[in-house]
């Protein structure tokens, strides 16, 4: 079960994908929808989003960067290993609908996650303007495969050594001053910060905004309560609710700070998994 | 003649000591020695019309068992124990005797009642550890087919029953490990996993199929299992899992845990072996834990355990009203946990980084009976204090989870979400589907899950065989 059946680096190694055999989860997932994985018998739950699925194959591929304990784990697994559990879809699929010009905006492995949405929204007949960023040219991912999800693509790095020398909320002021009230939605995605600068820049112009939030999950199908936010004057679980919610509404300061809860537990895990690593290298 | 025997106390179980015990997470009655055991069943009058059998809801033929025991034939007493109870090695440890079979036993009336979960729980484990007891036979194969929705004890018991009477059957389970909330909720030191595990092994062994990772609703729906799957009957059994919070400020702060959260971490993903499994858990320095069911002990002795030496039961109701089962609190008490009786949070209190440091809490009184017939608290006025506070459980209660019931057409809910369903039988509205347990009748007990599965089991297996 769950056997990994490729492995391609991205990213100059920092960024991963999988694709994985589950084929009851590739025969339901819909666009904005994740699963949830265990590497093994002592590993921890975490969520990731389905950035492909391929039900004639019975597989799911997911893109992740290699963060801390987990996420390096599953980067040390081969093609042809076995993962513990994946368990899915979870989560609520995107309302996709034909409704004009729609921008999606996308940074890091946002990009990743922000994907089969643009391409569901392209094929269902809308204008999409795709707007992605990483800190440099290296940490790009997935620019082929979003220029062909998109009708128009922009691209920006914080440093300039690819495309538009700058973030991505520039290009996306850029394109809602050019396009005006032509843009039905923005769809952004991508690390907390950069979500509610998108956030901000939209609200100006009254586009309605969407953002997929990355909080902190255990079983997602909403019997912990561990992935509450913050949405107006609501508490929802974003594994049920969401994951994709109204940005104007969302507190990103509160779901930052819930992200730091682990920090310290997150630190001395990865720690010991280097600390092994390198002697089961070295021996 | 000797003109009166002296009278036999009733038989404690060894159990490991409580300043011992705080900081482990070893089960902590260490079960009955054979003699003990024989001894303690001695003080069974082996009344004609046993009232403790009323008093359990799956009416075990106490008697007979403890007869078997008496007689030292451990093989005749599972055996009895089994026509009643799947799980005679769980149910001894958690039911809440005092209020049901030892509630009723006659000897109670003038001595402390015959120890009758202690000593199904002996017969159990004595049984796990045998390899000739005989396999229940299992009956023709029946060519139909069965899907079980959730592996709780409710679950367990339709899967149980069903394979035996020569169904095929599938449980499926959101989880990755079978069990519900006896490996989610229930703690190691009160319900060893390995029991759960013994149990499930032992269902799929007579055949049943578990398919973990399967989140009916969202991998595939009800509806699905019986018209593309080909399953002639569905059993919900998917438990009340939606923690209730309390809806106060300061309640999404860093530290603040729902009972579900901190025990689905602690217990199933083995969060108090850090950094051996990867799943993190904090320990707080100071612990309040809100409610007072089973629940609330779990998580207060669960932080105990991880380390902390300030942990509070912050509860609103007096002593009296405590919903957990007695030896729960009895265990707590001893283990050095502190009661605030009469106390209901207002707000948590946060520091510059966005953990709680604080409560603050509501002293209350009892007035007037309401509704449950418990004498409802009110706040005193004036009375606001506040206390310490960098973890906190919320453990007042559990609501049905809509991921099974909002993606099936046709099931009828209650204004709560919970499944309607025949008391008896657990039919639904819905033709060819069941449910039972906490996801009909609310968060209660596993032997009353255990009960509603058998009475769906035997409606099921009656549906298969005549069509009603
Ligand atoms: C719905 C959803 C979809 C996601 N999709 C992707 C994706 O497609 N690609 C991708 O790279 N990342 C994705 N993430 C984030 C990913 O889950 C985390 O990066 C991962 O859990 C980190 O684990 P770790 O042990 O390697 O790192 P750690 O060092 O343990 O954690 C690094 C940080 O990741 C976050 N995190 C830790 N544990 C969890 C957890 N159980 N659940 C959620 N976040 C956690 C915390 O903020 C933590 O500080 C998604 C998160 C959510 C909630
Ligand atoms: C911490 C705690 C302590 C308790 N202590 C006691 C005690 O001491 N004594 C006592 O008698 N009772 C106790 N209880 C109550 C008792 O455990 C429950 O009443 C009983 O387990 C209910 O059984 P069930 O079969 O209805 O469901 P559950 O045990 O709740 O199991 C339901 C299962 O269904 C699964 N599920 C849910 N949704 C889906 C889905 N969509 N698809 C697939 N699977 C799904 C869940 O993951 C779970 O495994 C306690 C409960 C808790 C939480
Ligand atoms: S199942 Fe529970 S109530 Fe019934 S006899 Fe056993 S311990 Fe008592
Ligand atoms: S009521 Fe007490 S004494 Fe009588 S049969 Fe039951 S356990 Fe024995
Ligand atoms: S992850 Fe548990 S409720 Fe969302
Ligand atoms: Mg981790």
């Amino acid at each position: 079960m769950y056997q990994i059946l490729s492995k391609t680096e991205l990213a100059q190694g920092t960024v991963v994908a999988n694709e994985i055999h589950a084929p009851k989860i590739a025969a339901k997932a819909k666009p904005g929808q994740f699963i949830i994985l265990r590497v093994n018998e002592t590993g921890e739950r975490i969520p990731l989003t389905m950035a492909n699925t391929n039900e004639e194959r019975g597989t799911i591929t997911i893109i992740y960067q290699v963060v801390g304990k987990t996420t390096a784990l599953l980067a040390s697994m081969s093609a042809m290993d076995h993962l513990a559990d994946v368990v899915g879809p979870l989560g609520r699929p995107t309302p996709i609908e034909k409704k004009g010009t729609i921008i999606c905006v996308g940074g890091g492995t946002g990009v990743a996650v922000l994907h089969p949405i643009t391409k569901g929204f392209k094929e269902a007949g809308n204008h999409v303007i795709a707007i992605i960023g990483a800190r440099n040219k290296d940490l790009l991912i997935m620019e082929k495969e979003m220029k062909a999800a998109s009708n128009e693509l922009y691209v920006c790095t914080d440093d300039g050594s690819y495309g538009h020398h700058g973030f991505v909320t520039d290009v996306l002021k850029e394109q809602l001053e050019k396009h005006g009230a032509a843009v039905k939605e923005a769809v952004c995605i991508g690390p907390v910060p950069m979500m509610k600068f998108c956030s901000k820049v939209t609200k100006d112009f009254g586009i309605p905004t969407m953002v997929s939030l990355n909080a902190i999950m255990v079983d997602g199908t909403g019997m912990c309560g561990c992935c509450r936010v913050q949405v107006g004057d609501e508490t929802k679980f974003a594994c049920v609710d969401g994951p994709e919610f109204d940005a104007h509404k969302v507190d990103f300061d509160g779901l930052s700070a819930r992200l730091t809860a682990y920090q310290k537990q997150e630190k001395e895990a990865m720690d010991a998994y280097q600390k092994k690593c390198s002697c089961s290298t070295e021996a | 003649m000797k003109k009166k025997k002296e009278k036999t106390p009733r038989q404690a179980m060894p159990e490991q000591a409580a300043e011992v015990r705080r900081r482990n997470f070893d089960e902590v009655p260490l079960g009955f020695p054979e003699e003990l055991a024989m001894l303690e069943a001695s003080r069974c009058l082996s009344c004609k019309k046993p009232a403790c059998v009323e008093g359990c809801p799956v009416s075990v033929d106490i008697p007979a068992f403890i007869n078997k025991v008496k007689e030292g034939d451990f093989t005749g007493a599972i055996l009895k124990i089994w026509e009643k109870n799947s799980f005679p090695a769980v149910c001894g440890r958690v039911c809440p005797q005092e209020n049901q079979c030892e509630g009723n036993c006659i000897v109670g009336k003038k001595d402390k009642p015959v120890a009758i979960g202690s000593l199904e729980r002996f017969v159990a484990d004595w049984a796990r550890n045998q390899n000739d007891i005989p396999m229940p036979p299992i009956e023709k194969k029946t060519g139909k087919k069965v899907a079980v929705v959730g592996s709780g004890p409710g679950g367990l018991t339709v899967a149980g029953d069903l394979i035996r009477k020569g169904h095929e059957v599938t449980v499926f389970e959101a989880f990755h490990k079978p069990g519900g909330v006896l490996v989610y909720g229930i703690p190691e030191f009160r319900l060893p996993k390995a029991i759960v595990a013994h149990e499930c092994n032992f269902m799929e062994k007579m055949g049943v199929k578990f398919e973990t990772n399967v989140v009916v609703g969202q991998t595939i729906t009800v509806d699905e299992l019986l018209n593309d799957e080909g399953y002639d009957a569905v059993y919900i059994g998917v438990g009340a899992g939606l923690p209730r919070f309390l809806n106060i400020p300061g309640e999404n702060l860093m530290g603040v845990y729902s009972a579900n959260e901190y025990l689905t971490r602690s217990n199933l993903m083995k969060a108090y072996r850090f950094p051996e499994y990867d799943t993190p858990l904090v320990t707080g320095e100071h612990v309040c834990v809100f409610g007072g069911g089973n629940v609330a002990m779990d998580a207060l002795r669960t932080s105990m355990r991880m380390g902390s030496d300030d942990v509070k039961c912050i509860y609103r109701r007096s002593r009296d009203e405590l919903p957990a089962r007695g030896e729960e609190i009895h265990h707590a008490e001893q283990e050095g946990i502190e009661f605030f009786f009469l106390h209901s949070p207002l707000r948590f209190i946060g520091d510059e980084n966005g953990w709680v440091k604080a409560v603050e809490l509501q002293e209350m009184q009892l007035g007037e009976p309401d509704d449950s017939g418990r004498r409802r608290p009110e706040p005193i006025p004036g009375s606001v204090k506040t206390v310490d506070c960098d973890l906190a459980i919320i453990a007042v209660g559990a609501g049905a989870n809509p991921l099974v019931t909002s993606t099936t057409d046709g099931l009828d809910t209650n204004k709560w979400g919970y499944i309607v369903a025949n008391e008896e039988t657990g039919k639904t509205k819905k033709g060819q589907v069941w449910a039972g347990g906490d996801i009909v009748t609310g968060a209660a007990t596993v032997i009353l899950a255990a009960g509603a599965g058998r009475g769906a089991a035997d409606s099921i297996h009656e549906y298969l065989t005549w069509g009603w």
